[in-house]
C-alpha cells in the first residue's frame, strides 16, 4: 500500500482491518518529517519515540477496539498553541520555551481516544499573533508550494506540513483567520468551527471570545473527520456549546442541489487581488453550472470589521498573556526587584509582535479609552452578527475569497504590520460573529493556491463541508509540490 | 473630640469567604491550613490553556446571604476581569463582577444603645479570592524574598458594600456584629476574621455639616484589610480623630488608602488615589453571563431559616426582654437551645431566666457554647419540671444542675442517687414545725409581738434540720398556722 498517497480515512480504515501496522505508518511520516522538515521548518518538536510508542499500544490492541477507532494510527500535527502532555508547547514564544504543560487539551485527548498519534508540534506566530509564521520566535516557516514565500499564519507550520505530507491531519486555531488563511496559502482544506462547537481546554488563549480550534486537511472528507472527533460539549470550558454534534461524513457526497450562495460584493470589490477575485468567481460558475444559485448580498459592516478586531483580539490578548510575568513557570529574566522581574521577563519574553498588541489592547481598556474603543467596537461586532443573520435568512452560505491576495515573500511585510493585518480583512467576520467557515482550494495564480471561503449559519459545519465537497468536485486537484512522483 | 460642624461618615466593604467544598472555579478543595500550594491545581494556578468553570453551590451560597440581606437579585449578571499584577494573583487578574453585580440595594438593621437604625447595602458581587504571601521579612520591598502559597487561590468570596449610613465607630461594629450574625444563620462562611474568611475594608469621611453634593466628592479615607470587629471599631476611633484633629489644625484631609496597625492602634498612610490603579475591567470572556431563573432565585429564598429579625419578633411575642432577645440572636446556639428546651418546657420565662443566668455561668466557666452544653435542652426542661411540681426548691435545683453539668447525669438520676427531693408533705413537716417552736420560745415570743423577721430564722431552722429538702413554702404556711392560731 502506497501510505503517502491515501487520506487519512484510508490509512484509519487500513490499520483497523490490519492491513498496515500503525508503527509503520508513523515510521512512514517520521522518516518524511526527517528528511523534508529541516527546509520547512513547519515544526518545532517531533516525538520520535513518543510516536511509536503509541503506534505500537494501538497495534496490540484487540481487533474490536482497534475498529472502533476512527482515527486509528493516522499521525497527528498538533500546533503548538495547544497542550500535549509529552511534546513541550512553546507557543512559539520565547517566553515559553521548553514548557511542558501538566495537561493536554480536549481536543488532542479526544483525538488521542480516536486513534490519532501526536507526531509534532506545529511552528506558528507567536501567541497567533500574525498572518505568515514570521513572528514565531523559533523562526519562520516556509511555503512549500514556492519556498521565498510565507504559509500564512498564525497556523502556518499544520498547514505547511499538511501541503507536504508530514501528517495527513493537523489541529490549529483561528481567533481571526489563523486556519483558514493559512489553509488558503498552502492549498489546503481549513475549518474554523462556530465558536463553542469544540472545547478550548488546553489551547492557550489568544482572544478568548474568538478563539476556536479546527482541522486542517488535504480534503473536505479528512477534515470533517477529524471535526467530528473533537467537537461537543466540554465540561471544562464554560463557553463550549451543548448543541448535540452532526454527522458530518454521513451525507457529504450528497450534493447540495439548489444551494444558494451568497456573494457579499463588499468581499469582492477593492483590497482584493483581481487574480484571485477570478480564480474564485470562476469556481462559482462551475457551480452554478452544476445548479448552483448565486445571490448578491450585502454585508454593510464589513469595512468595520478589521478595526472592531484590532481593538478586541489585542484588549483580551493584553489579559489573557498577563499571566506569564516570570513568577511561576517559563521563561524569568534576571532582576533586581518584583517590578524589574516583571518588566525584564516579559521584555525579554515576548516578540514584537506581541508587545504591540499587549500594548494596544492595554490602551484600549485603559480608564478614559474602554468606550471610546472596547465598548464600540463590541457593537460594531453586534452589527457584524447581525448582518449575517440577515443575509441567512436569504441564503444557505455566503462566499468570499479566503484570503485578499496568494501568498507573498517571506519578509515583505515585516516592517508593515498595517498591510499585514489587512490580509485577515476576509476572515475575522466569522470569528466576530461567531460563525463557522471553511477554506476549501480553488485553484492557482502562477503556481501559487488560492482559497474560497464559505461561511454558514451557527452549527452548520454539515452543510459547509458538503458545500466544501462540491468545490472539490469542480476543482481539479493538484499534483502535491513535494510528494513523489 | 469631634468637631461639632462635621459629621462623621463610615462606609464599610466587607469580604466573607464562602465555605463551598470545592474551589470558585476549579475542583480543588476549599480548606484552611493545608500544606502549602497542596489545594492547587492548573485553573488556580493560572496555567497556560486553563479555563474557570462556575461552582453552582458558591452561586447558591451567594444569592442566600444576598436574599438574606433583602437584595435585589439580578437575574443576568455577568463576571468581569479586575487586572493588575502581583504575585499572589496568578492570572494577574481576578475574575469579579464590576458593573453588573448579581446583588444590589439591600439592608441591615442596626442598634447602638436604645437607637435603630437602617444601614443600606448598595451592592454584593461574588469575586475568587487570591493567595498568600509569606514574606522572608516585614514586607515584600524589604523581604530576600517572598514564598507564594495558592491554597486561597479562587476561593469564592462574596464583598458586601454598604452605603455610608454610618456616623461612629459603635454603629459601625454593630453594623459588623448584624452581618455576621445574619451571615451565621445562612450558614454560608466559617466566619473567621482572624483567619481571613471575613475581612473588612473602612471608608471614613468628614461631612461638614450642611453639606449637600456628592459624599464622592469628600476626601475618603480608606483602611484596608482590618482583621477583626474590634480592631475596626478602633481604626475608626483613630481615624476620626486623626481627621478632626487636622481640621482643627486647619490642615486637608488626602484621599487616601491607610492600614491600621494593632499594636499602636493606628493608621498608616499605604498610598495615596492619586497613584491608585487602573483595574482596566472588561467582561471575562471565559464565562458565559450569569443567568439565574426567578423560580431557582424563589427555590433559594424557601431554603432560608428564619432570620434573626423574624426572631426577635417572634421573641418579643413571647415576652423576653429585648437585652435577653439580643443575647440570643447574636448566638445561635443559644437560640437553637432555647428552641429545643420549648418543645419540653411551655415556660419561655422561665426557661430564658435558667439559660441566661445558670447555664450561662456554667458553660462560661467550662469555655463551652450552648451546642457543646453536656445539659442538653430535653435535660434543662426536666429539671425546670420538677422544680415547676415542687420535687425541688429553687434552691436545691441550682445546686442539681451544677451536679448534672459535672456528671452528665439527669436530674431524676441524680435526685433517686442522693436523695435529694423535696420535703412536701405536711404531716412529715408539722413534726418539724413543731419541734423548731418548742426549741425556740423566745423567737416565737418575738414574731407574737410583730417581729416579721422572727419568722425567716424560724423557717431556716426547720431547713436546717431537713438539710435543705423542706418546701419553704410549705413550710411558711405550717408556722403561720401554728403560730398564729
Ligand atoms: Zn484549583
Amino acid at each position: 500500500m502506497d501510505t503517502l498517497a491515501t487520506s487519512a480515512g484510508e490509512i484509519a480504515q487500513s490499520v483497523r482491518v490490519g492491513d498496515v501496522s500503525a508503527e509503520h505508518i508513523v515510521n512512514v511520516y517520521l522518516d518524511r518529517i526527517r528528511r523534508l522538515d529541516g527546509e520547512l521548518h513547519a515544526l518545532l518538536s517531533v516525538d520520535e519515540a513518543g510516536a511509536r510508542a503509541a503506534a505500537r499500544m494501538l497495534d496490540s490492541l484487540p481487533a474490536e477496539q482497534r475498529t472502533r477507532l476512527p482515527l486509528a494510527g493516522v499521525p497527528l500535527v498538533v500546533k503548538d498553541n495547544i497542550l500535549t502532555d509529552r511534546l513541550p508547547t512553546s507557543a512559539g514564544s520565547k517566553i515559553l520555551a521548553g514548557f511542558y504543560s501538566p495537561f493536554q487539551a480536549t481536543a488532542v485527548e479526544r483525538a488521542v481516544a480516536a486513534g490519532a498519534v501526536v507526531v509534532a508540534k506545529g511552528n506558528l506566530d507567536e501567541f497567533g499573533m500574525g498572518s505568515s509564521t514570521e513572528h514565531s520566535a523559533f523562526g519562520p516557516t516556509r511555503n512549500p508550494w514556492a519556498r521565498d514565500r510565507v504559509p500564512g499564519g498564525s497556523s502556518g507550520g499544520p498547514a505547511a506540513a499538511i501541503a507536504a505530507n508530514l501528517a495527513p491531519l493537523a489541529l490549529g486555531s483561528d481567533t481571526g483567520g489563523s486556519i483558514r488563511q493559512p489553509a488558503a496559502f498552502c492549498g489546503i482544506v481549513g475549518l474554523k468551527p462556530t465558536y463553542g462547537r469544540v472545547s478550548r481546554f488546553g489551547l492557550i488563549a489568544y482572544a478568548s471570545s474568538l478563539d476556536q480550534i479546527g482541522p486542517l486537511a488535504r480534503t473536505v472528507r479528512d477534515a470533517g473527520l477529524l471535526l467530528q472527533v473533537i467537537s461537543g460539549l466540554d465540561a471544562r470550558d464554560a463557553t463550549s456549546s451543548a448543541e448535540p454534534v452532526a454527522d458530518y461524513l454521513a451525507e457529504l457526497e450528497y450534493p447540495l442541489r439548489g444551494l444558494r450562495i451568497g456573494v457579499p460584493s463588499q468581499y469582492f470589490g477593492a483590497g482584493i487581488e483581481p487574480e484571485v477575485r477570478s480564480v474564485v468567481m470562476s469556481v462559482l460558475d462551475r457551480l452554478k453550472a452544476g445548479g448552483a444559485q448565486t445571490v448578491e448580498i450585502n454585508l454593510p459592516h464589513t469595512e468595520y470589521a478589521i478595526a472592531a478586531y484590532y481593538l478586541i483580539a489585542p484588549a483580551e490578548a493584553s489579559s489573557n498573556l498577563s499571566r506569564f510575568d516570570g513568577v511561576r513557570y517559563g521563561f524569568r529574566a534576571g532582576a533586581s526587584d518584583l517590578v524589574s522581574l516583571y518588566q525584564n521577563t516579559r521584555a525579554e519574553g515576548f516578540g514584537g509582535e506581541v508587545v504591540r498588541r499587549v500594548l494596544l489592547g492595554t490602551h484600549a481598556l485603559s480608564a478614559g479609552y474602554y468606550d471610546q474603543y472596547y465598548v464600540k467596537a463590541q457593537k460594531v461586532r453586534a452589527l457584524i452578527r447581525r448582518d449575517f443573520m440577515e443575509a441567512f435568512a436569504e441564503v444557505d452560505v455566503v462566499v468570499t475569497p479566503t484570503a485578499p491576495e496568494v501568498p507573498f515573500g517571506l519578509g515583505s511585510r515585516r516592517d508593515d504590520p498595517l498591510k499585514m493585518y489587512q490580509s485577515d480583512i476576509c476572515t475575522v467576520t466569522a470569528n466576530l460573529a461567531g460563525l463557522p467557515a471553511v477554506s476549501v482550494p480553488a485553484g492557482f495564480v502562477e503556481g501559487l493556491p488560492v482559497g474560497l471561503q464559505f461561511i454558514g449559519p451557527a452549527y452548520s459545519e454539515a452543510l459547509l463541508l458538503r458545500a466544501g465537497r462540491m468545490v472539490e468536485e469542480v476543482v481539479e486537484r493538484p499534483r502535491w509540490p513535494l510528494d513523489e512522483p | 473630640m469631634a468637631d461639632p460642624s462635621y459629621e462623621v461618615v463610615v462606609g464599610l466593604e466587607v469580604h466573607v469567604e464562602l465555605k463551598t467544598k470545592s474551589k470558585m472555579f476549579c475542583g480543588c478543595a476549599n480548606a484552611f491550613g493545608a500544606g502549602p500550594n497542596t489545594n492547587t491545581c492548573p485553573v488556580c494556578l493560572g496555567m497556560p490553556g486553563a479555563l474557570p468553570v462556575l461552582n453552582r453551590e458558591a452561586v447558591r451560597m451567594a444569592v442566600a446571604a444576598a436574599l438574606a440581606f433583602n437584595c435585589t437579585i439580578r437575574q443576568r449578571s455577568r463576571f468581569d476581569r479586575k487586572q493588575y499584577f502581583y504575585p499572589d494573583l496568578p492570572k494577574a487578574y481576578q475574575i469579579s463582577q464590576y458593573d453588573a453585580p448579581f446583588a444590589e440595594w439591600g439592608s441591615v438593621a442596626i442598634r447602638s444603645g436604645s437607637t435603630r437604625r437602617t444601614v443600606r447595602i448598595r451592592r454584593i458581587h461574588m469575586e475568587e479570592d487570591a493567595g498568600k504571601l509569606n514574606h522572608l521579612g516585614q514586607n515584600l520591598q524589604s523581604s530576600a524574598g517572598s514564598l507564594v502559597d495558592l491554597n486561597r487561590a479562587g476561593v469564592p468570596l462574596i464583598e458586601i458594600v454598604s452605603e455610608p449610613d454610618m456616623s461612629s465607630a459603635d454603629e459601625a461594629r454593630a453594623y459588623l456584629n448584624e452581618l455576621r450574625t445574619v451571615l451565621s444563620y445562612v450558614d454560608v462562611s466559617d466566619l473567621r476574621m482572624e483567619e481571613g474568611s471575613m475581612r473588612c475594608d473602612a471608608n471614613v469621611s468628614m461631612k461638614p455639616v450642611g453639606f449637600v453634593g456628592s459624599l464622592e466628592d469628600l476626601p475618603r479615607v480608606e483602611i484596608k484589610n482590618v482583621n477583626s470587629v474590634r480592631n475596626v471599631g478602633r481604626a475608626i476611633e483613630y481615624e476620626i480623630a486623626r481627621q478632626s484633629r487636622l481640621l482643627a489644625a486647619g490642615e486637608a484631609i488626602t484621599k487616601e488608602t491607610r492600614g491600621f496597625n494593632d499594636a499602636s492602634a493606628r493608621t498608616y498612610s499605604q498610598r495615596s488615589k492619586e497613584e491608585a490603579n487602573d483595574y482596566r475591567y472588561f467582561p471575562e470572556p471565559d464565562l458565559p453571563p450569569l443567568m439565574l431563573t426567578g423560580e431557582w432565585i424563589a427555590s433559594v429564598k424557601a431554603g432560608l431559616p428564619t432570620l434573626p429579625d423574624a426572631w426577635r419578633e417572634r421573641l418579643t411575642g413571647m415576652g423576653i426582654a429585648d437585652q435577653d432577645i439580643e443575647t440570643l440572636v447574636h448566638d445561635p446556639a443559644q437560640l437553637a437551645f432555647l428552641t429545643r428546651c420549648l418543645e419540653y418546657e411551655s415556660d419561655v420565662r422561665l426557661v430564658t431566666t435558667w439559660m441566661l443566668s445558670d447555664m450561662l455561668r456554667l458553660l462560661n466557666a467550662a469555655d463551652l457554647t450552648f451546642a457543646e452544653s453536656p445539659v442538653g435542652p430535653e435535660q434543662l426542661a426536666e429539671l425546670l419540671h420538677l422544680i415547676g411540681d415542687g420535687t425541688l426548691s429553687g434552691r436545691m435545683g441550682k445546686e442539681l444542675l451544677e451536679n448534672m453539668f459535672a456528671t452528665g447525669k439527669s436530674a431524676k438520676t441524680l435526685i433517686e442517687q442522693l436523695g435529694m427531693a423535696q420535703i412536701t408533705d405536711d404531716r412529715v413537716l408539722r413534726e418539724q414545725v413543731t419541734s423548731v417552736i418548742a426549741d425556740h420560745a423566745k423567737v416565737v415570743e418575738d414574731y407574737r409581738s410583730g417581729k416579721a423577721k422572727a419568722l425567716g430564722f424560724l423557717v431556716g431552722q426547720v431547713m436546717k434540720r431537713t438539710r435543705g429538702q423542706a418546701s419553704p413554702e410549705v413550710v411558711n404556711r405550717l408556722l403561720r398556722e401554728m403560730l398564729d392560731e
